[in-house]
């Protein structure tokens, strides 16, 4: 089956045991995103330390429901970030979102960057998914956009 | 195709059906056969429906009534011909059949006449409602069926109320009278509910609606293309369907009402098609059906859709829902023996229809979907447009198998094996 190639162990392991998991205080930053195609959902927290793009990401703590594939990325996600700043973070949210834009093509994978999140290569060959692996991604770049005070 | 007598006599043969479906020929996923159980949300269309929208582009193509041609008046005749046909296949007159876009228009064109009725002259006030009005829903609509009637009510400041559910998919009328009283203008309801396959006692509540002075409004959706429909004999003032769910073309629906509501009732879509006489100062319209039909209709659908209810009465309904019937009752039954499924919606078959919903212990609906698409088996993964229906029984979604003319118990058996598969896969069994 193809199945293994998109429901990687790493994919798997992230589903059973999430990372970082649960609210959590502080936080200047909340966003609710929604999938409205299936009814995924998460709330997320971003605790920044300092002002603007340098920022550190201290903290992002989420409480979500949905499918393997959005619950294992909002818990790659949040490992991801967390102790990077805010410029670094979006650089690496930006080689996922190119990631999952490749249809499945052979891409470079720069393994550095994305490190347990080129586990969803498998995941961007299909395209009702995409949006599964994308939705904890877009939460954290809006409630990261409304603790810098960009968004209202 | 089963002897086409139209008759009951002889049960259906899908194994026979499913020759006339050329997508159902094609494989998927490296080479595995398609096992399609997604007709609930899009119904696969037969050759007999593809070659009648063919025929009329490649020999009558025109716009529909104008011009003073020959292919003008095949493409008029072509077009009200479909009309006739969908008519008698939901026992209606050819008057009473509005063509809109899908149903979903359908249910707007009668919330928004509602809304236009506050300026639309005296014979329309019987429609307008306002504060102290109460329009009453179900908590198992489709969102075509419920959001019209939320933003009818946010315009107008008439209230929604709504009837809730019992723990097994039915309608709780336990609060009929108090729900359905003399502030109801209108009541609208499933006739076969997508998510639970529910197939509510609608007599008994349109009986209670004409009681208090309530219109009522079907989304049939659902039933018409798996149950035999008689528009006269449900009680209902409106009813709407798709052609896409029953073998006929997208971009093509009905709204059925009682002639002299249609007559009274203001446009929802002005233009051109729906005039009687345009001046600059102002414009008079056609009585109904061409009165909520504005603009270039869609003709060649309208065919495929008259082409549809041809090979649906050849096969006859009567037998096209006693196949279903069986398939859901396998269904049902091969699904509960796996530990951990729950079935969401009523566990039998009495007064329901072949959208069968069910959660798997510990998989998300989407990863047990994912693991049926790699077998070959498409399923509906979701909330199914029916978002309620999944806050009520406390579920993000559900995996949905809905059946219909070409499937087989054999389809039975591989969505069941799948569902097993997916718990293999990802360790809960």
């Amino acid at each position: 089956m193809q199945l293994e190639a998109m429901y990687q162990e790493v994919i798997l392991d992230h589903y059973r045991n999430p990372l970082h998991k649960g609210l959590r205080e502080p936080f200047e930053g909340e966003a609710h995103h929604v999938n409205p195609t299936c009814g995924d959902e998460i709330t997320l927290r971003v605790h920044l330390d300092g002002a603007d793009q340098d920022a550190t990401v201290a903290d992002v703590s989420y409480d979500s429901m949905g499918c393997s594939i959005s619950q294992a990325s909002a818990s790659v996600m949040a490992d991801l970030v967390i102790g990077k700043s805010v410029k670094e973070a979006m650089a690496v949210g930006d080689a996922f979102l190119a990631l999952m834009q490749t249809r499945g093509r052979e891409a470079d994978l720069d393994e550095d960057v994305l490190e347990d999140a080129v586990a969803f290569a498998g995941v961007s060959k299909y395209p009702a998914r995409i949006k599964c692996a994308l939705l904890a991604w877009m939460a954290w770049k809006d409630a990261t956009a409304r603790a810098l005070g960009e968004a209202t | 195709m089963a002897e086409a007598d139209g008759g009951c006599g002889v049960s259906l043969l899908p194994e026979e059906v499913k020759k006339d479906f050329p997508l159902l020929q094609r494989t998927v996923r490296g080479g595995r056969p398609l096992i399609y159980l997604d007709s609930g949300a899009t119904s696969q269309k037969p050759l007999q429906v593809l070659d009648a929208e063919r025929a009329f582009y490649e020999r009558h193509n025109a716009a529909v009534h104008r011009g003073a041609h020959l292919l003008a008046e095949e493409a008029t005749d072509a077009f009200e011909g479909a009309r006739a046909k969908i008519a008698a296949f939901v026992g209606a007159v050819p008057g009473e059949i509005v063509f809109t876009k899908n149903a979903t228009e359908s249910v707007n064109l009668v919330a928004y006449a509602m809304s236009n009725a506050a300026t639309a002259g005296p014979e329309a006030a019987r429609f307008a409602v306002g504060p102290g009005d109460e329009i009453v829903v179900t908590e198992m609509e489709h969102h075509a069926n419920l959001v019209p009637w939320q933003e009818l009510c946010r315009r107008t400041g008439a209230t929604l109320r709504w009837f809730g559910l019992t723990d097994d998919g039915r309608l709780d009328l336990d609060d009929l009278d108090s729900l359905v009283n003399e502030r109801t203008r209108l009541v609208a309801l499933t006739h076969q509910s997508n998510v639970l396959g529910t197939v509510p006692p609608v007599e008994l509540i349109a009986a209670r609606a004409r009681a208090v002075g309530a219109l009522v409004l079907l989304d049939a959706a659902q039933s018409v293309p798996h149950q035999p429909v008689d528009v006269t004999a449900l009680g209902a003032d409106f009813l709407v369907f798709s052609g896409h769910k029953m073998l006929g073309p997208t971009g093509i629906g009905v709204l059925w009402g009682r002639r002299e509501l249609l007559e009274a009732m203001p446009p929802f879509i002005t233009g051109g098609s729906m005039i009687e006489v345009v001046r600059m100062e102002g414009s008079t319209f056609l009585p109904p059906p061409q009165r909520f039909e504005a603009g270039s209709p869609s003709t060649a659908q309208a065919v495929g859709l008259g082409a549809a209810c041809d090979y649906l009465s050849a096969l006859g309904m009567d037998r096209v829902h006693a196949h279903e019937e069986s398939l859901t009752g396998y269904a049902l039954e091969r699904l509960t023996e796996i530990p951990g499924v729950r079935i969401i919606g009523p566990g039998t078959v009495e007064a329901r229809g072949g959208a069968v919903s069910f959660t798997v212990a510990d998989i998300h609906p989407h990863d047990v979907g994912q693991v049926l698409d790699e077998l070959g088996v498409e399923v509906r993964v979701g909330h199914h447009c029916a978002w309620p229906i999944c806050r009520r029984f406390g579920i993000p979604a559900t995996t949905r198998a809905s059946f219909y003319v070409h499937n087989t118990l054999a389809d039975v058996d591989a969505l069941a094996e799948g569902v097993r598969q997916a718990q293999k896969f990802f360790g809960t069994a």
